[in-house]
């Protein structure tokens, strides 16, 4: 897994809330290839809204112009990564080169896949994502964000810190670039003990169609 | 004395394997459901990297998403790119792994979130993750069940757990009778229309009261289908007698002693009174009636009779840019009446509204009746299943003497699998997303019951169905 303990670049703003899933990276994007490179995932991205016609830009979307289009963190607006459950929804972000989002909150399983994929979701007030992004905007993006996992804290072009908190499992996750599953397999013996008492409780779930 | 639990808490309690953080736990997970899109992406990984399949027993597989739905289709046929490639992969590998699967042809082929509780995989008390945000739907059977990414699908592959932070828990109550017409799809648009897209964030969602009590199981599938529209975790309709008729006798339900020892179990999950939840709604049912969306996202609804809303009048600036965008997408006029614009297309089907009790009120509604000129109108049944029965009772035919298509069953339409039906038309849908491009390139979805769904696709305009009811 891809590990990030710190990211300072451009911080582009879409402050819109209920940015969904099938606009980060539409379906016909996630067919299109069995390729897993940040190329192919990257160029999904937004497909939409930056595309007039396939792979045509549109000079008026935000990701097509600088110095947007090298920006590295995304200030998002509410439920930032709603609707479908896609993992390439991040891996489309991270691909196109984001490390970093902040907004007021996620919807779930958007939040969890991004910590597998590279990304962090950093939850700030509303009010702070704005802050950050009319400091951003008058400094025409040459003022840059760091947003900093290992001390928990976003730094805004004005020099402000604003702290926050990830989940500890994910972060740590994050940090060291270490593999769930293989870290999860540490505990086979707790899962086992686990399963045979709840075998004897709950029968039924280990033994489909159980009949006795 | 301790405190009074919620069925949430005591459902989460009994699945915790470890602690791991103090905020979140890894849990047990007791069905992985796995369909062609999840295990054509993560098994050859899998399978290279030498991993182990933990608990196949606990392990279902089965073809929904990137299938064709025409008649006539051949078992990998896809209208995605690289679809075919991708069900063939899925194929092999759990093939090669020997895990249960309902490949296309099978009597249980379907999607995933209707195959589940129709063939008893999942059961009160449980914990159910697969590959797709609706998922949450089997909730309605009183599971706890939710949809995961690529990486957590391959972790409880590999471990039958994954870590999880502890959810608040909300309850939802809708007290009072439904009138005629209103459904459970109302309803859940209903309460996203007040609480807004974003309400649930966070929050295990439980439900309650009258109107939901007097849901049918497959009401409550939908409804719960569509927590996520909400932003949910998940939402869940605790177990009562008529879960406990619906379950028993199904294929993979506990039988004899087993099934006794099961619902004693169950009913020891109820919430106990007094018991605390972190957020409480109230929603009057008989006040309510049927519900279209106007916009891209489920939260932009309203009632039948109501209007397009105007910009101007939105509360802030940031919803005003929103209904701009949205209406300025969707191609309505501020103030319109929603009941009468006119639609190209009407779809029935998908997780949230392609069970037989949907069909059923589709065909009362079509019986006798033709779909309008000009209106192409689809029906793809939930499951093989549902498909089966609903020919049993002559749907099949009621369908498509007024002009609509039957089709295999499997999610295509619902999102945009490639075929490109509905590009740049409107679409009166009982799918569960109106968001933009979800159906399609440029395709204009307004989300709504079945009865809606069939009666407008007979007037060719979103119609109220009372009227055709009969």
């Amino acid at each position: 897994m891809e590990s990030l303990k710190s990211v300072t670049g451009v911080a582009v703003a879409m402050l819109r809330d209920n940015i969904d899933t099938d606009q980060i990276i539409p379906v016909p994007e996630m067919t299109r290839s069995t390729e897993e490179t940040h190329e192919r995932w990257g160029a999904g991205l937004f497909a939409y809204w930056r595309y007039i016609k396939d792979r045509e830009p549109n000079p008026d979307f935000i990701l097509n112009k600088e110095p947007w289009n090298r920006a590295t963190i995304l200030l998002g607006g509410a439920n930032f990564g709603c609707g479908s459950s896609r993992e390439p929804a991040p891996k489309a972000l991270r691909g196109f080169g984001f490390r970093a989002i902040v907004a007021p909150s996620y919807s779930g399983i958007f939040f969890n896949n991004c910590f597998r994929n590279g990304i962090v979701p950093v939850e700030l007030p509303m009010a702070t994502v704005e802050l950050i992004a009319s400091q951003v905007e008058a400094s025409g993006g040459a003022g840059l964000v760091t947003v900093d996992l290992e001390k928990q804290e976003v730094k805004a072009p004005g020099g402000e810190a604003f702290p926050f908190k990830t989940p500890p499992a994910l972060r740590a996750m994050l940090l060291s670039g270490l593999d769930e599953i293989d870290q999860t397999l540490l505990r086979k013996a707790e899962i086992t003990d686990f399963q045979s008492k709840d075998r004897s409780k709950r029968p039924w779930v280990y033994a489909p169609g159980l009949e006795s | 004395m301790a405190a009074a639990r919620t069925y949430f808490d005591k459902v989460w309690a009994d699945h915790v394997v470890a602690d791991l953080d103090g905020q979140s736990q890894l849990i047990h997970i007791d069905r992985l459901v796995l369909h062609d899109w999840t295990a054509g992406w993560i098994m050859p990984g899998f399978a290279k990297a030498g991993r182990k399949v933990a608990n196949p027993d606990l392990v279902f597989t089965l073809v929904d998403h990137l299938i064709d739905t025409r008649p006539g289709r051949t078992r990998s046929q896809s209208n995605a790119a690289t679809g075919t490639e991708i069900i063939e992969t899925a194929r092999k590998h759990i093939t090669d792994y020997g895990l249960r699967f309902f490949d296309i042809g099978d009597r249980r082929q379907g999607i995933a979130h209707v195959v589940a509780p129709e063939a008893g995989i999942i059961l009160p008390g449980m914990t159910l993750v697969c590959g797709d945000s609706h998922t949450c739907g089997n909730g309605g059977v009183g599971a706890l069940a939710w949809g995961i990414g690529n990486s957590e699908a391959e972790h409880v592959l590999a471990t039958q757990t994954l870590p999880q932070s502890r959810p608040r828990t909300m309850r939802v109550t809708f007290d009072g009778g439904l009138g005629k017409g209103v459904y459970a799809k109302d309803m859940i648009l209903a309460l996203i229309g007040k609480e807004g897209a974003n309400g649930g964030i966070g929050y295990a969602m439980e439900l309650a009261g009258s109107a939901i009590r007097s849901l049918p199981v497959e009401g409550r599938l939908t409804f719960c289908s569509m927590a996520i529209e909400f932003s949910a975790r998940t939402g869940f309709v605790p177990p009562d007698d008529t879960t406990f008729e619906y379950l028993a006798g199904r294929e993979f339900a506990p039988k004899g002693a087993a099934w006794d020892a099961a619902v004693r179990y169950w009913r020891g999950l109820l919430s106990e009174d007094g018991a605390h939840y972190d957020k409480e709604v109230h929603i009057d049912a008989s006040a309510l009636r049927p519900h279209v969306t106007w916009g891209t996202s489920p939260e932009h609804v309203l009632g039948i009779e109501g209007r397009v809303p105007d910009p101007a009048a939105a509360p802030n600036a940031e919803v005003r840019r929103q209904h701009e965008k949205a209406l300025s997408y969707i191609r309505l006029t501020p103030g319109e009446p929603i009941a009468g614009v006119p639609v190209e297309a009407a779809f029935i089907g998908s997780c949230t509204n392609g069970r037989l009790s949907d069909l059923r009120v589709a065909a009362g509604i079509l019986k006798g009746r033709k779909v309008a000129e000009g209106v192409q109108a689809v029906c793809i049944p939930g499951s093989a299943s549902v498909k089966r029965e609903a020919e049993a009772e002559g749907l099949d035919k009621i369908f498509k003497a007024a002009g609509f298509e039957w089709h295999e069953s499997g999610c295509g339409l619902c999102a945009d699998m490639g075929n490109k039906r509905f590009a740049d038309q409107r679409v009166i849908s009982t799918s569960n997303r109106n968001f933009e491009g979800r159906q399609g390139p440029q395709t204009r979805t307004h989300l709504a019951s079945p009865a809606t769904v069939a009666a407008s696709a007979v007037t060719g305009r979103i119609t109220d169905p009372r009227p055709m009811l009969g």
